[in-house]
């Protein structure tokens, strides 16, 4: 009997270690699905009175001012009357009424051709694309007929006035059509602009920006960020200048370039390399990737030698790649070691094994101490 | 509505052969009538009195109450975290995959969204195939790479998950079957949100123009996500939209005007080329897991739905109606589905993921031999097979 009883006590011992290793083992998938630490921006003083928004938020202000201040502007997508699937339209129906916030058909080549019509007439066309990865039945549109639309046309037409925004990125369970990152598929066609913020002051700014730019502009929102991303964002209308990159942290050793989610990555690389190595890193988020500024990223690979280029999206053909060369071609002699790209998998973004495939801020580090070590 | 019922079995006194011949008492077919169907560019449309058997109504009852509880127990598994990504779910919708299963055989082609649960059950993949792939495990149909919206077997060309683009693959799938010479047809299946997207035109266009044997269902639930479809669809009488191509609209929640109508579509289009289906149905939860599905419709909608139109409960009324089977019958294999479910649904939760160099397979078949696939930087990379 005594020796049934330690059995039991054995038994339950097992199972509540058991118990705790579980537990452990989902803290650490949570932990690693949420593969980044945001730290949130502070506003400009000049910028006025501010108020506590994430980035479906921020994006809702910048559209509230937009649609405020210009009575052409319109809002249309994919229910988003009621606010769009990630709330970013919150409201603006109620406010600015049916007529200029309104859903549309499952229809995104229409959405998008529809768009380019409006702003072809004059009218500022803001238009959802429900996910990034839906663009593609709009890529015939955007690439064929926005983008060329001021060229083929002699500079008589143009489309400049639409902007279309989509969600974009890894959010921790995605999987194939909900989790791409599209930028290289459109910086590779010239006559769009392809802007990422990596948070909601940024988002607003460079919102606002692509809305008022004469050209189009498609505006890609990390989805990750939406709820997580919280600072404190000016309540009226500014602009963040486009084709302006940002020298977020200051470094001498190794320039580290991404964009969206990614820059919040190469942030704790940075915090990284400083404490395990004594490595001084400059982050550079590129916020525009069509037209990029190389100004910013040559004049820093100059001071520093050693270049790290990092975003989600698959290495092949991905925007590192023009990065990488450009910067090779203007900087050759001052590299100190082969740049570095640490990207996405050359696979599809898969259902299972999501955090397996992020570029995350140990394989920035391995490149970090690679370039150092050259 | 009274059933006509046939019993062909003689009816022993109980006290001669005792309870357990209690089962020959059942009647063995019976004939219903359907609500009238509604049909475009036809002279005749599919009959609306139909038969069936005992059998058959105890197997469309328990497919029908299999996909219900998979669906239930897949709801519950994405909350509690075990099933990521997107998940869609077919509950409300199940009298339409098994009237159509039951119209077909399984050498004809099918082809679907991202709602794909009910339509892999019934094309033949095992609860805990389903289940394993949303869970993402080896043991998954699609072996846990595909998730909710992408699932396969046989003659079942998925799950695809951008809103519209199966519509013209199944027009392909048709062409291919005719082509082959075989009397076989290909069900192309599309939402009533789906049916505003221009590539369902020019699959039309090209299916009629070539008299392909495919048929086009629109699953008309009322809602493309969000929006209801008198807000979306500028004409919502689906059946009609093919224009010059033959429709019948009918009843979705009642699977014999489902399974009857789908004949009827088989047949005229191995003769005549494409026809068009809509079938009125409903889903009872909200588009993807992600959307409550209560902001745009009421409770009191569905709570009626659920009440006066639910497929499952039409089914039970006909097999008790008829003498079929007692309620007790049907609490039996209620409990039965509920067992197999459930134990499917362990085994999804604890079956092993599949290893990783498999993540590096099937992106595109016969590599170069030397062909690495590159992961996140330049250490990293992997064999890949075709």
């Amino acid at each position: 009997m005594a020796a049934l009883k330690g059995l039991i006590t054995k038994g339950s011992l097992q199972k509540l270690v058991f118990s705790n290793v579980r537990k452990e083992f989902k803290t650490r998938i949570f932990a690693r699905c949420s593969h980044f630490t945001y730290v949130p921006d502070t506003p400009k003083a000049n910028h006025g009175e501010t108020t506590r928004m994430n980035l479906f938020q921020s994006i809702n202000s910048a559209m509230d001012n937009a649609l405020e201040q210009d009575p052409t502007a319109v809002l249309f997508g994919e229910d988003v009357a009621f606010g769009g699937v990630f709330r970013c339209s919150i409201g603006l129906k109620d406010k600015y009424g049916k007529d200029r916030v309104f859903n549309t058909p499952l229809s995104e080549q229409g959405i998008v051709a529809f768009g380019i019509g409006l702003a072809v007439v004059g009218a500022t066309a803001i238009a959802e694309i429900q996910f990034a990865d839906y663009i593609f039945p709009a890529y015939d549109q955007i690439v064929n007929e926005a983008a060329k639309f001021r060229y083929r046309t002699g500079n008589l037409f143009d489309c400049g006035k639409l902007t279309i925004r989509a969600p974009c990125g890894a959010v921790g369970h995605g999987a194939m059509y909900h989790s791409q990152s599209v930028e290289a598929q459109f910086a590779h066609t010239a006559g769009l602009k392809v802007v990422i913020p990596r948070g909601p002051i940024q988002a607003k700014g460079l919102l606002l920006s692509c809305i008022w730019d004469e050209n189009p502009c498609i505006f890609l929102e990390p989805k990750i960020l939406y709820r997580s991303a919280i600072e404190e964002v000016p309540i009226h209308k500014y602009t963040i200048p486009l084709s302006q990159a940002e020298v977020i942290l200051e470094g001498k050793d190794v320039t580290l370039v991404g964009y969206g989610t990614q820059v919040h990555v190469l942030r704790e690389v940075a915090n990284m390399a400083q404490e395990r190595l004594n490595v001084s890193c400059e982050v550079i988020d590129l916020r525009t990737i069509l037209p990029y500024d190389f100004e910013t990223i040559a004049n820093s690979v100059v001071k520093t030698g050693r270049l790290v280029i990092s975003h989600e999206a698959p290495v092949t053909m991905g925007f590192a790649t023009e990065i990488a060369t450009a910067v090779q071609e203007e900087c050759f002699l001052n590299l100190e070691a082969p740049i570095q790209r640490v990207c996405g998998y050359d696979i599809p973004f898969p259902h299972v094994f999501e955090p397996f495939c992020l570029p995350d801020k140990y394989r920035v580090f391995e490149a970090v101490k690679k370039v150092i070590n050259f | 509505m009274l059933p006509a019922v046939r019993q062909r079995i003689l009816i022993f006194p109980k006290s001669l052969f005792g309870s357990i011949y209690q089962a020959n008492n059942y009647a063995t077919e019976a004939t219903f009538k359907t609500q009238p169907y509604k049909l475009h560019m036809l002279e005749n449309g599919p009959s609306t009195e139909v038969t069936m058997t005992r059998d058959e109504g105890l197997q469309y009852y328990r497919q029908m109450q299999v996909i219900r509880r998979m669906e239930t127990v897949a709801g519950n598994l994405y909350k509690a975290k075990a099933i990521r990504g997107f998940c869609h779910l077919y509950s409300g919708q199940e009298a339409i995959c098994t009237g159509m299963e039951a119209a077909i055989t399984k050498e004809d082609a099918v082809i679907t969204a991202y709602r794909a649960h009910g339509w892999t059950y019934i094309r033949g993949v095992s609860v805990h195939g389903v289940l394993a792939e949303l869970t993402g495990r080896a043991s998954g149909c699609t072996q846990g790479k595909g998730g909710s919206m992408h699932m396969y077997t046989k003659n079942f060309y998925g799950g695809n998950g951008i809103v519209g683009a199966q519509v013209p693959l199944g027009a392909g799938i048709a062409f291919a079957l005719k082509y082959q010479k075989k009397n076989n047809v290909c069900l192309a299946l599309y939402g009533d949100g789906a049916a505003n997207q221009g590539q369902l035109f020019e699959a039309f266009n090209m299916s009629q123009l070539w008299k392909l044997p495919v048929i086009y269902i629109c699953e008309n639930n009322g809602y493309g996500m969000g929006t209801s479809a008198e807000r979306a669809a500028a004409s919502t009488t689906y059946y009609k939209r093919g224009d010059y191509i033959p429709g019948i609209w009918v009843d979705g929640m009642d699977v014999l005007a489902v399974r009857e109508a789908t004949r009827f579509a088989k047949d005229y289009v191995l003769k005549h080329g494409p026809i068009l289906m809509e079938t009125a149905t409903y889903r009872y939860s909200g588009h993807s897991m992600s959307d409550p599905g209560t902001s745009y419709r009421t409770r009191e909608e569905i709570e009626s739905v659920r009440g006066k139109r639910d497929p499952i409960f039409n089914l039970k009324e006909k097999l008790l109606s008829s003498g079929f089977s007692t309620e007790q019958d049907l609490k039996n294999i209620d409990s039965d589905v509920r067992k197999e479910v459930d134990e499917a649904a362990e085994k999804a939760k604890s079956d092993p993921e599949l290893p990783l160099e498999e993540l590096y397979n099937h992106i595109i078949v016969d590599p170069p031999s030397d062909m690495r696939v590159r992961g996140c930087d330049v250490t990293i990379s992997a064999p890949t097979k075709g």
